[in-house]
């Protein structure tokens, strides 16, 4: 994972934490992270490249407005990163370029 | 299908307050917001705020707390983690929670969806390193995460050197905050400086930013233009280029944040079918509605940001409003007792609004963010650059559903909130008309991803 420039924690005022995996790295999050937020945490930018040209992308909005965050969480694809929290155990991917269509992975064609 | 007086969409100021106000007379009320917790955009993760220093962001942020502790109390049956998608003429809510979606019946219907901001498109705008300053400061709130330095900030409004501010009583090391508000605005403003006056306290609070940002010897350069941002050869942001009081300038960079002000969430109301109107000093659409709130659609109402900006405070109220009215139309309130809450609500709302003319024109945003070079992309999931919409525009488009059949522009998953405003300015430029006569995309259900299992599970579990 790349870990150059990543965000910086301040105190804050529960010390909880969360394991996560980001492409099968161990990563510590805080509890009341959003997965967008732990990504950048993690310096694991870019999060995905686009499908169109694979250009490089990274969490924009942070408030499920931009879809720039999306990512694959525990198996289920095109997630939007900034909307759902880190839980114990999760396990991240970043998308590279198109994503096929997988069962529960269908919103583009409902 | 379980049946509530009142269904609220989105747990802000605006949909906390109406929540509070219904429930203390007597409709049974559900509050529906895709965050995890209450508070909406201003009073993010109020409810367990990340920072133990409560001096950084200041304490308009924990005013947030004075609204949730009689909401939390309320009789209402608040669900976090829904993310509405559809709602019906027949006042149906259709949502998803934790991978399930559910229907909710409603007497009345509060969207209170609150603002985005607005896309501010420029060259390099999609570069890994750039995000919006609403981003930044929700970190902040939520995770007590700041950005890599050296970082810059660059745009226009009070939201902008709010947010600079907060990060510097972080302790970040900001190089410099670049002020993108064109010279002439000023004088446009000045028209409206009547209204101002009448709203000193929001101008002066405003001011205090900048100057306390001055003191502390933050870079701040005014009349900044052409902004540019360019990647490094890892692709990533690595110098952001501009130029200042006409001299080409250019700073290296890890992060570029970015603000053009706030524009109403419509994505929800427009899918409805609720009538929308162009504001000429917001330079953006907002829903119709009468003076409690209540839109073409009788039963729906929409108030807070999502009606037209209008800040926190004057979301709050707005609220309130609408859930008296619909407490009288509902036979909970006379119109005595509505008249007699709403008069002094009303009187302490004149002057926020009386300040909205000034600001709205003072922080319109330059040129070059509304109708970008031909270079800079406008939509960023379908990879579309402003020269290709104004190429369609020139064939003959005249609209934004013609040039998203053309070109894709608008049809990503972000289904245009990032683009929608953009693309009708430049069709309207390019065509020599206005964004009031060129208008918006279609917007159809479902306004947010989901999946076919989700779809299909529909109907069988509705009890919250
Ligand atoms: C990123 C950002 C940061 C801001 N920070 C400040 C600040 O620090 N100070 C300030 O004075 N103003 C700030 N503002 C301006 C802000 O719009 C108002 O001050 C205030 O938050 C408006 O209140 P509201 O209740 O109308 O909407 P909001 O506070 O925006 O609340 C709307 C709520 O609706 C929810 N929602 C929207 N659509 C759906 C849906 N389809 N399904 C479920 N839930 C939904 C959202 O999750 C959100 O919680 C900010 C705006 C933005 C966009
Ligand atoms: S970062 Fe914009 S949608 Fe998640």
């Amino acid at each position: 994972m790349q870990t150059d420039s990543p965000f910086n924690r301040l105190e804050t005022a529960s010390a909880a934490t969360v394991t996560i995996e980001i492409d099968g790295q161990p990563f510590t999050a805080r509890e009341g992270d959003s997965v967008a937020a732990a990504l950048l945490a993690a310096g694991a930018i870019p999060s995905r490249t686009t499908p169109v040209s694979a250009s490089p992308r990274a969490p924009y909005c942070m408030m499920g407005v931009c879809f720039e965050c999306l990512v694959e969480v525990d198996g289920l694809a095109n997630v939007q990163g900034c909307m759902v929290q880190v839980s114990e155990g999760m396990r991240v991917r970043r998308q590279n370029g198109a994503r096929a269509l997988t069962q529960g992975d269908v919103h583009e064609a409902v | 299908m379980k049946l509530y007086d009142l269904v609220i969409v989105g747990a802000g100021p605006a949909g906390m307050a109406a929540a509070t106000a219904a429930a203390e007379q007597g409709l049974t009320v559900a509050v529906l917001d895709e965050q995890a917790a209450p508070g909406g955009q201003i009073y993010r993760a109020i409810s367990a705020p990340a920072l133990r220093d409560e001096g950084i962001l200041g304490p308009d942020y924990y005013h947030g707390r004075r609204l949730l502790a009689p909401f939390a109390r309320a009789a209402v049956d608040y669900i976090p983690s829904a993310s509405v998608w559809e709602i019906t003429r027949e006042r149906e809510v259709r949502f998803s929670a934790g991978g399930q979606a559910r229907t909710l019946r409603a007497g009345r219907i509060l969207l209170a969806t609150g603002a985005q901001e607005r896309p501010v498109p420029f060259p390099g705008w999609q570069l890994p390193g750039v995000m919006s300053c609403g981003a930044a400061q929700i970190m902040l709130k939520t995770s007590g995460l700041t950005p890599p330095a050296p970082l810059v900030l660059a745009g226009s409004g009070p939201l902008l050197l709010l947010i600079a501010l907060q990060l510097h009583r972080a302790g970040v090391d900001i190089a410099a905050v670049l002020d993108t508000t064109p010279r002439d605005n000023y004088l446009k403003a000045g028209r409206h400086v009547g209204g101002a006056l009448r709203g000193w306290k929001v101008l002066v609070k405003g001011l205090g930013y900048l100057a306390r940002l001055r003191a502390s010897g933050v870079a701040c350069l005014s009349q900044v233009s052409q902004l540019r941002a360019e990647a490094g050869e890892d692709g990533k942001l690595a110098r952001v280029h501009f130029t200042h009081q006409g001299q080409p300038r250019t700073l290296s960079a890890t992060s570029l944040l970015v603000h053009q002000g706030v524009v109403p969430n419509v994505q929800l109301s427009r899918a409805i079918g609720i009538d929308h109107r162009w504001d000429e000093q917001q330079l953006c659409w907002r829903p119709v509605t009468d003076s409690w709130g209540e839109t073409n659609i009788p039963g729906i109402f929409v108030a807070g940001d999502g009606a037209g900006i209008g800040g926190a405070a004057a979301a709050e109220q707005a609220g309130r409003l609408a859930s008296w009215q619909m407490a009288r139309q509902l036979g909970c309130l006379d119109r005595q007792d509505r008249d007699r809450l709403a008069t002094p609500v009303r009187r302490a709302l004149a002057p926020v609004l009386a300040i909205r003319p000034f600001l709205d024109v003072l922080y319109q945003p330059a040129r070059e963010f509304l109708t970008p070079s031909d270079d800079t992309l406008v939509c960023r999931c379908e990879e579309v650059t402003a020269g290709d919409v104004r190429r369609f525009a020139r064939m003959g488009c005249t609209g934004p559903n013609q040039t998203k059949a053309f070109s894709r522009v608008g049809m990503g998953p972000c289904q245009g909130r990032m683009c929608g405003l953009t693309v009708a300015q430049i069709i309207a430029d390019t065509r020599q008309s206005t964004p009031a006569e060129v208008g918006y995309y279609r917007i159809r259900s479902p306004i947010k991803p989901l999946t076919l299992r989700e779809l299909a599970n529909l109907g069988d579990t509705d009890q919250p």
